[in-house]
């Protein structure tokens, strides 16, 4: 009874530190106020991991090599570029659902074959939980990287193929809840899902990651709960149930944007369903307009709504969009921008990329604020976006898009896009847009086009 | 044991509602520290990690609670750092610079 003081104390620490964390994340409702909410998850953080290590009888030696390991590789991990937080998040699902499955995997060892029911249902479900989520998101952060192929890979079957391996895991691991002294099972219940992560990721496409990332989050949060049920830790489980509310919500918003349903994003392969909709390929006529004719149109509107696309971020046009940004503003534009959800390769990427390049965020407005104005608007210049603006989504039934929500930049006065080519998107889907009377085609790279742009408007320069 | 379990239960129900209810109030705008921060957060699963390798109950305990803390650490530091930094750069437009 003479720790009691000492646990309660711990016990203490984690309380706060749950209040902290749920307080972090009200605070991140808005931009002025976001940046409490690390500064309180911070401490929340720091309370719990102090308060855990006053538990009575612990060995400090590994704890402290791993603390100091860990922070030497998560430094680094803090400081990639603004591009690659897309693949840096997906390893980070990675890292936080192999702890859960080592930890799964450490806690039945100790204690089989003495397991009840309930106790081994919840560790069999943090680890298949785990163990799919790591090498899925480790997949996710290899195609986002492009260390592997970003193509979908289908093969006949593959569905059958997944949900086999999944169903079987399942057996396996109700045979075990029965039969907890079955222990050579359970290596079986982390082998197939980890197999079974890397199959789920294959036939995923670049275009669909915002929504595969968002997913994964949510089941790494999953099972980091079902641990806090196995270490009867209440901390854990509100943790793990917040991170899962997130990755949830995050997914459902991602499918919506793109008219999709869970199923169909895990199980579909859109980059191979090479429709009909290909089979109209006579050359219809473009309008197409040079640097110096894009700039006066610019110039003499009032109103310009900039639609970024992933495109935008490759070339790395940012920052001379922010000039373009700057030089109009200074002519007295109006400028916008108008945010797809699925724009970048996770949600609200694109944001990310234009705060950093120092574009005010209340002038990013996403695609339910902006598609209001768009009628008002005189210029929509898209840039790097395709699918996303393509009208055919709201007209054509047959358009293998038909349904998703877009950006109505069709109906501004004129339509400018900055394209490479006539080549078609991702999805491989013809653009009605592009043959509007009102579009002009700037073709071209975009990051040396808006450049000649801002040129032409006498601006930039200053920042290089 | 059962009423433990019960109250879990409720934890989790609970944590599940207050999730939904203050994550759809975050605007899209910040979707993307919104993921970061909560893999942070996530990353709390280290107090386990931690227990589990300081306990030393066993060779595999403590060396797969010693990984464990290695990758949830990386989270942890990982994770605010991002967010940190993402956040920064998100500025009101007002008086600017030249």
């Amino acid at each position: 009874m003479s720790l009691m003081p000492s646990e309660q104390l711990i016990e203490i620490t984690y309380l706060i530190a749950t209040a902290l964390f749920i307080l972090s994340l009200k605070w991140l409702s808005s931009p002025s106020t976001a940046r409490h909410g690390v500064l309180a998850g911070e401490i929340g953080m720091a309370l719990a991991i102090v308060g855990t290590l006053l538990h009575h009888g612990l060995e400090y030696k590994w704890v402290a090599i791993a603390l100091v390991l860990g922070t030497i590789i998560g430094v680094p991990l803090g400081k990639v570029a603004m591009t690659a937080v897309p693949q840096r998040t997906a390893l980070s699902h990675a890292f936080g659902a192999l702890c859960v499955t080592l930890v799964g995997t450490a806690e039945f060892y100790l204690r089989a074959p003495n397991v009840s029911k309930f106790m081994m249902s919840v560790l069999s479900l943090e680890v298949i939980l785990g163990s799919l989520t790591f090498t899925g998101s480790l997949m996710a952060a290899g195609k986002l990287q492009e260390l592997l192929p970003q193509r979908p890979i289908t093969y006949k079957g593959q569905n059958i193929v997944n949900l086999g391996l999944l169903a079987v895991a399942i057996g396996v691991a109700s045979q075990l809840v029965l039969h907890p002294e079955k222990m050579y099972l359970f290596p079986l219940i982390i082998g197939i899902p980890l197999f079974f992560g890397v199959m789920m990721i294959i036939p995923i496409g670049g275009a669909d990651m915002p929504t595969v990332i968002s997913l994964l989050n949510s089941y790494a949060g999953l099972s980091a709960a079902a641990m806090g049920f196995v270490l009867d830790s209440k901390l854990l489980i509100i943790a793990g149930a917040l991170d899962g509310a997130s990755g949830f919500i995050l997914s459902v918003n991602m499918s919506k944007a793109m008219n999709r349903s869970f199923s169909n994003v895990l199980f579909g392969a859109f980059g191979q369903e090479q429709t009909t909709a290909t089979a109209t390929q006579e050359t219809k006529p473009v309008k197409s307009a040079t640097p110096e004719e894009a700039a006066a149109i610019l110039g003499a509107a009032s109103k310009v709504v900039i639609v970024p696309g992933y495109g935008m971020a490759v070339a790395q046009a940012q920052h001379k969009v922010r000039e373009l940004y700057d030089t109009l503003t200074k002519r007295g534009v109006d400028v916008k921008f108008g945010i797809h959800p699925v724009a970048g390769r996770m949600p609200g990427h694109m944001n990310v990329l234009l705060a950093e390049a120092d574009i005010p965020y209340d002038k990013l407005l996403d695609m339910d604020e902006i598609n209001g104005d768009l009628p008002q608007t005189d210029v929509a210049l898209v840039i790097g976006a395709n699918d996303v603006t393509n009208p055919a989504a709201r007209t054509d039934a047959g358009s293998p898009i038909f349904g998703m929500p877009i950006l109505d930049v069709d109906k501004a006065r004129t339509v400018m896009v900055i394209k490479r080519s006539m080549a078609a998107g991702f999805a491989g889907i013809d653009n009605p847009l592009y043959y509007l009377d009102r579009t002009l085609m700037l073709f071209g790279d975009a990051k040396s086009f808006v450049g000649s742009i801002v040129r032409e408007l006498g601006g930039g320069g200053t920042h290089g | 044991m059962k009423m433990d379990l019960l109250t879990s239960l409720y934890v989790l129900m609970l944590a599940g509602f207050i999730g939904f209810e203050v994550i759809r109030k975050v605007s899209p705008l910040l979707h993307t520290p919104l993921m970061s921060l909560t893999n942070a957060l996530d990353a709390i699963a280290v107090v386990g990690a931690i227990i589990l390798a300081g306990e030393h109950k066993s060779t595999l305990s403590t060396v797969l609670g010693t990984i464990a803390i290695v990758a949830a650490t990386s989270n942890v530091v990982g994770g605010f750092l991002i967010t940190d930094r993402m956040l920064r750069m998100f500025k009101a437009s007002g008086p600017r610079k030249p």
